[in-house]
């Protein structure tokens, strides 16, 4: 016999962290990519060092119907203004950001953890398991989102964890929709039959064998689905059923300032309302920048 | 016969083509030469990644959006191709220059009838009426013999064989009257009864109308059947060219006498003639060596000559064929046919076969088919159908040998394998393995023992590994499960040992499975079958998604451990010559049942039955001193929900003796102990079948 292979270049293994740093290296070649990457990662940077980088405390009410450059009388600037009731926009918006980053992460991570479940369980055995899990995930899917989460939250009370365990309800289903799909494809293919002959558990399979080849079509949707969450958790507060108050929640600086509108004070809603914009631009351009790059070759 | 003086229909010099990608510019052909004169047919053979797919696309000037040209001309009829217009290139295209590929159903539209399709041809580029549209289309589909043209022209194509849909292919080609015709690959996708028609059908074709031909593919025999020349190709260069009969008497390049070594001949077996493997693999397109690129798997590799600068084409001086032209500085001082590599070709002991390890008794698994139509509903609704997928099988095989389970697909080999494997349960009767029945038992019900006992090897190589875990992890984690070793360091070194076996570097224990290449993700699925030290394994088509010279590598490695393991091999297959070089008792499968089983040589000859008889003489043999007789059958394979109510293949039997095979199931003759065939025709008449192949010098082959 001959040897097939001796004289090849045996190539290094790949560790997780360099295959992270390629990923990020692969994601410079798509600039949609780059720069919803960017947006994102600043209102992170922002989030994380929100107590350095806030110019005010974010419920201080110092001097009511600032406009954006006006010097505070205690020093410095309002560089974003001030409400109504005087506090410092910038300051909320960043205190905000990291209120809406951390539910955001919170509410999809969750909905992924019950979605990826019920999907695999679904596309994995079949049968009635599938027949109910999709029955369910069908009803959910067919109310009126907004409807939803109002009578959720109108029946709980509104607290972060309630709009947690909204989002989770209401976008789970998807996520097994997208889990239940890939499950049925990656079920049918030998290393599956593989683990089957040597005897590996139902949980086994779905999770170590199946779980981490799926994981490409579910990292882009999780991007989209952190900006779905992120609008959700605005347009909750602007409904007054977002986080309670006094702490700083964009959806809720916007409706609480919005009959100011008219009076030439519209920049206290215009400037939160942009900062969800972008950051849902911002995970929009990322999802549509890793879609790409993963799809070339 | 070609005409020397005519422009040749096709002339390409010096061409060069490359792909670009994130890697930079990758060369995919270097330095192609090639004239086709009118009414010449010339092959193309080369494994996977040599290029001969780039060549048909570069002449069609379709390279994708990171392809393209780089040097060289490529001539059609004496013009300049680069010099015409996108529009002029547009109208060649599919009238002048046809292709078909590999895959007939993409090559037609689901949506539209075949004669709506076929029609449109004429109709666009010669702009006839319909009716003369209609009257060409039917004539060309008779050309290209289909039954019932009429009834065909109205169907879809997802209604037709896969067979039928590719010569709807042809005949859609040939109805512009093209001077030349590519066709890549055009009978890999069928079964090997369909692909014997089809390759008789390209024959004739291109004898009867002058179209010239370009027929690219990888399999050696097939070139035989249809082509006038051939020119071999490795790594993105032609490494010989020439008439066929001079290259396959003589073969001058190394590689090209390599790829004849690894295909298994009709008159060798697994003891007397082992397959001699080409060692190492094809290069990548970036890692090219320098020099001769076959150098480093070369046996008569010379440093500082052949690797120095690109070797050039040289003529060889063939008596029988003054054009034939090698690429290697050394071919006339070597001679590879007098070289023996050393761990090669010694008659090997034939290992004796023990006591009966796997028994299959009377297995039966049917599946149940509920109509759930609409209409259904209203009629009562309800009706179940049942497919026999696996109807009365029974054989036995011992410890240490292999049993052959060999049939085209749709015979119900892999729903075997599934029963076996405990994927499936039978329906009905047993399935002991050392004694136990597993036939009823799910795998998921087995006890570890019985589950390492059985293991599998899988047939594609991009699906047989997890792409998400490392090597190591994969094979450990069988060793880890059957508790052969428990202790991790253990596991570790169990590993290695196991990838020692698959003589592939341990290195490989961190690596994931996508830095491998097919032959070397296959040798990692033989290592994790075998992990468990079973007393049986399945492999189903192993070696049918690999290169031949990466196939016979693999073969031989399979052969090896079995022989070391004293190990049961069920081995599924659709190539006959592979079965018929490694497999000890042969059973023949069609729609569900046995056609007839026996040891290999009882099978490989007479008497047949019939079926039997039609597939091996639709085995394409790379060796022009063989003659074989042909038996190309017709029909298509009935559909399995309803199956013909006798024999199983009395609707495409040759041999049918009419009503009494169409309505009573055969009788199971037995022919010597052992040797069964199911078929009505008494044995002294089958007993009388001539041979399916016949050489000269059969016995100095055949000796076992």
């Amino acid at each position: 016999m001959t040897e097939e292979t001796t004289d090849l270049p045996i190539v290094p293994p790949d560790s997780m962290l360099t295959n992270m740093l390629k990923a990020i290296g692969l994601l410079r070649e798509s600039p949609v990519g780059m720069a919803g990457g960017l947006i994102v990662l600043m209102f992170v940077v922002l989030a994380i060092f929100a107590p350095i980088l806030a110019p005010f405390d974010p419920n201080a009410p110092t001097l009511p119907f600032a406009f954006p450059g006006t010097a505070s009388p205690d020093g410095g600037v309002f560089l974003l203004g001030t409400d109504h009731l005087g506090r410092d926009i910038l300051s909320r918006i960043i205190w905000g950001g990291q209120r809406v980053l951390f539910y955001a992460t919170a509410a999809t991570v969750s909905a992924y953890i019950i979605g990826i479940l019920m999907g695999l369980a679904a596309g994995y055995f079949r049968g009635y398991q599938d027949e109910i899990i999709s029955f369910f995930a069908n009803v959910i899917l067919s109310f009126p989102i907004m409807v939803l989460y109002v009578l959720i939250i109108a029946k709980v009370g509104s607290s972060g964890l309630n709009i947690v365990f909204a989002v989770v309800f209401a976008s789970s289903p998807g996520v097994m929709r997208i889990v239940r799909g890939v499950t049925m494809d990656i079920a049918t293919r030998d290393y599956i039959a593989a683990a089957k002959t040597r005897g590996e558990g139902s949980w086994y399979i779905m999770l170590v064998e199946i779980l981490p080849n799926a994981r490409g079509p579910l990292i882009v949707d999780f991007c989209l689905r952190m900006g779905y969450t992120t609008i959700t958790i605005g347009a909750l507060g602007f409904l007054g059923l977002g986080l309670p108050p006094p702490d700083p929640d964009w959806g809720g600086m916007i409706t609480e300032t919005r009959s100011y509108m008219t009076g030439g004070f519209a920049y206290m809603a215009i400037f939160p309302a942009c900062a969800v914009s972008l950051l849902v631009l911002g995970f929009n351009l990322l999802a549509d920048g890793l879609r790409e790059v993963s799809l070339r070759d | 016969m070609p005409d020397q003086d005519e422009v040749p229909v096709l002339e390409i010099t010096g061409l060069r083509l490359s792909y670009y990608t994130r890697a930079g510019e990758i060369p995919a052909v270097m330095d192609f030469d090639l004239k086709i004169a009118k009414g010449e047919s010339v092959g193309l053979v080369g494994e996977s990644g040599c290029g001969k797919s780039t060549v048909a696309n570069g002449i069609m000037r379709y390279m994708g959006n990171n392809g393209g040209i780089v040097g060289g001309t490529i001539k059609f009829k004496g013009r300049d191709m680069a010099e015409m217009s996108a529009e002029e290139v547009r109208r060649i295209r599919g009238n002048d220059i046809a292709m078909i590929y590999q895959e007939p159903m993409a090559s037609l539209n689901p949506s539209l009838t075949i004669g709506v399709q076929l029609m449109e041809v004429p109709m666009n580029h010669e702009g006839v009426d319909e009716e003369e549209a209609f009257k060409r289309s039917f004539d060309i589909l008779i050309a290209v013999h289909i039954p019932d043209p009429k009834r065909l022209m109205d169907s879809y194509p997802h209604q037709i064989s896969g067979g039928q849909q590719q010569r709807v292919v042809i005949a859609m080609a040939l109805l512009s009257k093209p001077a030349l015709l590519l066709l890549d690959e055009p009978t890999t996708a069928l079964d090997v009864t369909v692909e014997a028609g089809i390759v008789e059908l390209i024959a004739e074709l291109s004898k009867q109308t002058g179209t010239s031909l370009l027929y690219i593919s990888h399999n050696l025999g097939l070139m035989l059947e249809v082509c006038d020349r051939i020119c071999v190709m490795y790594s993105g260069e032609v490494v010989e060219e020439g008439r066929i009969d001079s290259i396959f008497s003589s073969p001058t390049h190394p590689y090209t006498h390599g790829l004849f070594g690894c295909i298994p001949q009709p008159h060798a077996n697994k003891n007397a003639r082992p397959l001699s493997a080409i060692r190492g693999q094809l290069p990548l397109p970036h890692q090219r060596p320098k020099g001769c690129y076959f150098g480093p798997r070369c046996d008569f590799f010379e440093p500082g000559r052949c690797d120095q600068e690109l070797i050039p084409m040289d003529f060889v001086d063939a008596d029988d064929d003054p054009a034939h032209r090698v690429r290697c500085t050394r071919w006339d001082e070597i001679d590879p046919k007098a070289f023996v590599s050393a761990d090669v070709a010694e008659a090997r002991e034939v290992i004796p076969v023990g006591e009966t390890v796997l028994e299959v008794d009377n297995m039966r698994k049917y599946y149940e088919v509920k109509d759930s139509s609409f209409a259904a509903m209203f009629t009562g609704g309800g009706n179940v159908q049942q497919v026999k997928a696996n109807d009365s099988i029974s054989f036995r095989a011992g410890e240490g040998e292999t049993v052959a389970i060999v049939g085209e697909s749709g015979c119900g080999k892999s729903t075997f394998a599934k029963v076996l494997m405990g994927l499936e349960t039978a329906t009905d009767g047993e399935v002991r393995l050392s004694g136990t029945d597993l036939g009823s038992i799910a795998v998921g019900d087995r006890t570890p023992a019985q589950l390492a006992s059985l293991q599998m090897v899988f047939q594609n190589p991009n699906d047989t590994l997890n792409p998400s875990h490392t090597i190591g992890y994969q094979i450990g984690r069988v060793i880890k499960r059957f508790g052969i070793e428990s202790d991790p360091a253990k596991i570790q070194e169990r590993v290695y040992q196991l990838l020692d076996t698959v003589k592939l570097p341990r290195a490989f224990a961190t690596h994931k499975p996508r830095q491998l290449s097919g032959g070397q993700k296959q040798r990692i699925g033989i290592a994790r079958a075998f992990a468990g030290n079973p007393k049986t394994v399945i492999a189903d088509e192993p070696i049918s998604a690999l290169d031949v010279s990466v196939a016979a590598a693999v073969t031989e490695l399979l052969m090896d451990i079995q022989r070391e393991h004293r190990t049961t091999l069920v081995f599924i297959s659709h190539d006959l010559a592979a079965v018929r070089y490694l497999a000890d008792r042969v059973v023949v499968m069609y729609l569900g049942r046995v056609m007839e089983r026996g040891s290999t040589d009882e099978v490989f000859a007479p008497p047949y039955h019939p079926y039997t008889e039609a597939l091996l003489s639709a085995v394409p043999i790379a060796d022009p001193q063989v003659t074989k007789r042909r038996i190309v059958l017709t029909g298509n394979l009935p559909s399995p929900l309803n199956p013909p109510k006798g024999c199983p293949f009395s609707t495409r039997c040759p041999r049918s003796l009419g009503r009494l095979c169409d309505e009573q199931a055969p009788p199971v003759q037995l022919a010597a102990d052992r040797h069964a065939i199911a078929c009505h025709i008494p044995l002294e008449e089958l007993r009388k079948v001539e041979p399916v192949f016949s050489t000269p010098n059969w016995d100095l082959g055949a000796a076992d």
